[in-house]
């Protein structure tokens, strides 16, 4: 009931529909890694999703905004997020053992590897932490998404959104090549999602 | 606002459903015929099947009586609006002005309309959203490309929000011997501007050769413009008894709709072109955006509600 509200609404603020370009919706695991211009990313991209694939995907939020209040009942209760801690890791409270937690669990994660809302259209140098997850599960598809138009919908230091016509670009799945170096392999996940702003 | 069903009503209802099963099968009969291989037809076919939906939606919103039609076209409005701000560059300083105009101003000049108070529907935008715009904008202190920013949001708002908005006001026109029939009068206006551009679409697409305007709108020619606009004018004539009009008034005010409708839709084709588009959006399917199928409307309702309200009541 919440969750179709908060699908119509994301839909009339955004109008967002996904655009499957290098791969169709499939109900296998896998990680979406898209850029992150706005805190609506990961419900924007979880409200487009098809319900069966939906409800087996938990996108990744950042704890400090969203453990406060309503923030906090939508994550835990509607979009299943896996809240990871940002600022202070520590052996308790690894991001990265959430996540292969989560997958183990046959859960298909929303990942945002910038880490942190980038103004711009240009994603920034992506993090490790989707490195580290291809090479331990080299099973899983690594699936690039890019966002347009969000950041406008709600951008940095505002609270109430604008309704703004955005899109959800789908890419063809990567993975990790066998003697690929770190740096490699992220800089080619990061032009995979920023390059499907020409299709 | 009270509107009657009467038998006229069900007349208009029943012509254009008849209108559209001809359609169909027409559409039907070209897709087999060629074997679904042109692109010209299944997007023929396609936004036929659209027309079955928009009429299902302003029939039922006209059955509600007044009060449907009016959140009816605004929310057609807000969709306009959402596709015009869309593709016109705003700043991070335009985010509040932008919440206002989509949260306050625009519901505010419906319920206007709703309550039918007419003194301030008139110059709730041009007047006063003109000022508080730049007002709310100045405040973020953001001052890169200011006038252009602001004459955006004022435009949007005008062609979105305002011209729309005098579709529905149609309905609170008290003319005298014609009251609680305002809803045909407003089924009469909609389906001449529509009519208007699937003429000249089919005038167009069959003898069309000397293009109008080929910079700003290729597929609009002096062919299709003269025999839509010829053959709106003679339907308008005909429809004559759904309205307050004489034969030749109801033929006059047609031409008035057809001629609006094409300025609206030459000026919405300038500014896609400028802003490097082709449709406004692709909520329709075979139309585009919201704002192509009402591109002729945001012309022709301002001007059609002000010719009848002036000549036609006291």
């Amino acid at each position: 009931m919440i969750a179709a509200l908060l699908i119509g609404l994301v839909r009339l603020l955004t109008g967002a529909r996904m655009r499957w370009q290098g791969t169709g919706p499939e109900l296998r695991q896998r990680i979406y890694f898209a850029n992150h211009s706005s805190n609506l990313d990961a419900l924007v991209i979880w409200a487009a999703l098809p319900s069966a694939i939906r409800k087996q995907t938990r996108p990744i939020a950042a704890k400090d905004y969203w453990s406060s209040g309503l923030r906090a009942y939508l994550a835990n209760e509607v979009l299943h997020a896996l809240l990871i801690e940002r600022k202070k890791v520590t052996a308790s409270d690894n991001p990265l053992e959430q996540m292969e937690a989560a997958l183990a669990n046959g859960s298909s994660l929303i990942l945002f590897p910038e880490g942190t809302r980038n103004a711009g259209p240009e994603p920034h140098a992506f993090k490790g932490g989707l490195f580290h997850l291809a090479r331990k599960l080299p099973q899983l598809e690594l699936v690039p998404v890019y966002l347009e138009n969000l950041n406008r919908v709600l951008p940095k230091g505002e609270v109430l959104p604008v309704p703004m016509l955005g899109s959800i670009t789908v890419g063809a799945p990567i993975s990790l090549g066998a003697e690929e170096a770190k740096a490699d392999f992220l800089e080619r996940a990061r032009l995979a999602v920023w390059n499907l702003r020409l299709t | 606002m009270n509107l009657k069903l009467d038998q006229e009503t069900i007349w208009l209802v029943g012509g254009v459903i008849a209108l559209l099963i001809i359609s169909s099968m027409i559409g039907w009969m070209l897709a087999r015929g060629n074997g679904g291989e042109s692109k010209t037809i299944a997007n023929l076919n396609d936004r036929i099947r659209a027309w079955w939906g928009m009429v299902a939606v302003f029939c039922v919103a006209l059955a509600t009586g007044g009060l449907g039609s009016v959140i009816l076209f605004g929310v057609l409005s807000f969709l306009a609006l959402r596709e015009t701000i869309t593709l016109t560059p705003s700043r991070p300083g335009d985010h509040r002005t932008l919440f206002w105009s989509f949260f306050i101003i625009t519901p505010l000049q419906y319920l206007l309309v709703a309550i039918d108070w007419y003194g301030l529907f008139t110059i709730l935008i041009p007047v006063y959203a003109f000022l508080f715009i730049p007002l709310r904008s100045v405040l973020s202190g953001d001052c890169e490309k200011f006038l252009e920013r602001t004459a955006k949001i004022q435009w949007a708002l005008m062609i979105c929000v305002y011209c729309v908005s005098h579709a529905p006001a149609l309905l609170t026109l008290n003319i005298p011997g014609y009251e609680g029939q305002n809803g045909k009068l407003l089924f009469y206006f909609i389906l001449v501007v529509q009519l208007s551009d699937v003429m000249q679409y089919v005038w167009g697409k069959t003898t069309g050769k000397r293009k109008i305007a080929p910079l700003v709108s290729p597929n609009k020619t002096w062919e299709g413009f003269i025999g839509g606009v010829a053959t709106t004018s003679l339907i308008g004539a005909g429809l004559w008894w759904a309205t307050p009009f004489t034969p030749w008034q109801s033929a006059g005010m047609a031409f008035l709709i057809c001629l609006l409708g094409f300025a609206g839709g030459l000026v919405m084709s300038a500014i896609k072109r400028d802003c490097g588009v082709k449709d406004w959006g692709h909520l329709i399917e075979g139309h585009g955006g919201v704002m192509d199928r009402i591109d002729s409307i945001c012309f022709a309702a301002p001007v059609f509600f002000h010719v009848t309200r002036y000549y036609f009541t006291p």
